[in-house]
């Protein structure tokens, strides 16, 4: 594909200063475990809403063409 | 411009379209027009339900042009595809559905009194909702702001919503789910689409060159993320936009294949040496308000802009291939190449266009905070917000962009489950992230514990399903279909037909200009007016009775 040399997702500037989402700043202890908890909960939630047998259901989610 | 409305700003006749995904896990293989019309026909249980005249019309597809190239040609008919043809009426009469199906699915059915499926509504909200190709499609009445578009759009998700509880109650049929969303992961896709009210004087070059470099790069804040990377997602990976890939050239006129940046349709539905309607087909369908509300406002400013001849001059190398790396580049530290040589992140490119906006906007006064034009002030603070917490707070910019609030959620699992991105529990989570049931939806769960922003109420978006807009022509439209349902046989985005007992022949009225029947212009007559017969005899100077 043209292009390729835009496609640079891991060279990143050594001072380029910003933060991933996988990494908030870390927080004080307190807050860290509160927001931990808070992420638990949420996936706890999440884990009784998701359709049960994801491999299947992911599949069978066959479309049609559209616009 | 677009008419009466402040010029410079973020105000404009505009309106949203989604075409859902369409589910029924329990009827694998169903098929998806038949249960797209069935999502259609339980609406219009629905809204019989609601207006004792039968709140459903009938689409006229007189003035549908989607062969027009706004370049200045029309595609000959025999070399366009067929699902180009969209002035055909799509009815599934009773023949056709017997060939395909058997007696017994048509039997099964509700059908009509002309033996037909319902394929086609306009609401009472002005909206339209109809079976496109294989999907249920919702397009928003027209707006003439960022908020309202957000306010109508979302009306729409609760249309749909009504229609899926609807066939859930019914013994009969299969649960249909409905997503949205743009893609199912298997080389398919699907739209949401923007349409946009310009002066047709504006050349329709300005507009290439203006948009593309905002529509390559905007997705950063209004992508609305997908796992998977190329057409049918067999890299595992997690990309901005739910679009991008499926993106093959820079201008033309399809929309289902070879799908162009800047789509060339040129289907004004207004006074046609007036307008043009720009349909813009780039976009996710966006749950998150704040990313919606961004996607509209942002792009309306920029055409502010093009309008006046103070887009930015900058040309993106290779368009295409540079609005998939920005998709593919969640940290957003990638650069793009221009033609000026300079290398630039999408950020950067962003922060361009948001200053010349700006510096429009104050010059014009209509982004000022208290005598502006009450909406693009607000627009400009939130995108210029929106940028800087792009680059320095993703946490905090999580609760507004949704490829962000939805890449938290998958890393949430990947971290407590230790999950590679092919696993299939992360490809659910997409997936079911736009699952319009609030109990079953993602971003609905996140909503609940107030971790996404809101732009409107939930009360305004439930007075959004079945009032119309008060400030366009979708005002008419709405409240003709409304209050006299019974007597209206067909409408369109720009006329309405009444069939009035009594009187010999079908009356249509035409609304061509989008900022006329109004509230203000109109509601007086709606007030009078109880009966179709007199109703139209004052709106067309007839003597009374005639």
């Amino acid at each position: 594909m043209a292009g390729q040399e835009q496609q640079q997702p891991q060279s990143r500037d050594t001072e380029v200063d910003e933060d991933v989402p996988a990494a908030p700043p870390a927080p004080a202890e307190g807050q860290a475990s509160a927001a931990t908890q808070g992420v638990d909960d949420l996936l706890d939630e999440i884990d009784g809403v998701l359709e049960s047998n994801a491999e299947e259901f992911v599949r069978a989610f066959v479309q049609k063409g559209g616009q | 411009m677009s008419g009466g409305l402040p010029v410079g700003g973020a105000m404009r006749v505009m309106g949203s379209e989604t075409e859902y995904g369409i589910h029924a896990p329990s009827a694998p293989g169903a098929n998806a027009t038949m249960m797209s019309a069935r999502v259609i026909q339980a609406y219009a249980q629905v809204t019989r339900q609601r207006a004792a005249g039968g709140a459903e019309t009938r689409w006229d597809y007189t003035d549908e042009e989607p062969l027009h190239d706004a370049r200045g040609w029309t595609l000959e008919r025999s070399q366009a595809e067929p699902d180009q043809l969209t002035d055909q009426p799509p009815v599934l009469d009773a023949e056709a559905v017997a060939l395909a199906y058997g007696r017994q699915e048509l039997e099964a059915d509700g059908e009509d009194e002309s033996g037909t499926l319902l394929m086609n509504m306009v609401l009472g909200n002005g909206a339209r909702l109809y079976v496109d190709h294989a999907h249920p499609e919702y397009s928003s009445p027209e707006v003439t702001s960022p908020r309202d578009v957000v306010a109508w759009d979302a009306a729409g998700d609760l249309v749909a919503l009504a229609a899926v509880r609807r066939l859930a109650a019914d013994p009969e049929l299969p649960p249909v789910n409905l997503y949205k969303n743009n893609t199912d992961n298997k080389s398919v896709s699907y739209g949401s689409h923007e349409n946009y009210l310009m002066p047709r004087a504006v050349p329709f070059g300005d507009i290439v060159r203006g948009l593309t470099p905002f529509f390559v790069t905007r997705q950063i804040f209004c992508g609305a993320g997908r796992v998977g990377m190329k057409q049918d997602g067999s890299r595992p990976g997690y990309q901005i936009s739910q679009r991008a890939d499926f993106f093959e050239t820079e201008v033309g006129l399809e929309t289902t294949i070879r799908r162009p940046i800047i789509n060339t349709r040129d289907e004004p539905h207004a006074t046609a040496d007036k307008y043009r309607r720009l349909h813009v087909i780039i976009g996710d369908a966006n749950l998150s308000q704040t990313a919606n509300y961004l996607k509209f406002g942002t792009t309306a400013l920029v055409l502010s802009l093009i309008e006046a001849g103070l887009a930015p001059k900058l040309e993106v190398h290779e368009p295409v291939a540079a609005l998939q790396a920005v998709s593919h580049d969640t940290s957003l530290t990638a650069t793009l190449r221009l033609l000026d040589g300079r290398r630039i992140t999408a950020l950067d490119l962003q922060w361009i266009y948001f200053e010349a906006a700006a510096k429009h906007a104050q010059d014009t006064g209509v982004a000022d905070a208290v005598d502006g034009d009450g909406h693009t002030h607000d627009v400009l603070e939130r995108w210029s917000a929106t940028l800087t917490e792009l680059a320095n707070d993703r946490a905090a910019a999580a609760s507004s962009v949704e490829w962000l609030a939805k890449l938290s959620l998958l890393e949430g699992y990947r971290d407590r489950d230790g999950l590679e991105w092919g696993h299939a529990r992360l490809g659910l989570v997409d997936l079911q992230w736009a699952d319009i049931r609030p109990e079953k939806g993602l971003y609905y769960r996140l909503l609940a514990r107030d971790r996404m922003r809101r732009i409107v109420d939930d009360g305004m978006i439930q007075r959004a399903v079945t009032e119309p807009p008060s400030d366009t022509r979708a005002y008419f439209r709405g409240r003709c279909v409304s209050r006299f349902g019974a007597d209206v046989v067909g409408a369109s985005w720009d006329s309405v037909i009444f069939d009035v007992p009594g009187r010999g022949r079908l009356q249509r009225v035409p609304t061509r200009e989008p900022l006329r029947g109004t509230e203000a212009l109109t509601g007086g007559l709606f007030a009078r007016h109880r009966e179709a017969g007199p109703f139209l005899s004052e709106l067309l100077g007839l003597p009374p009775g005639s």
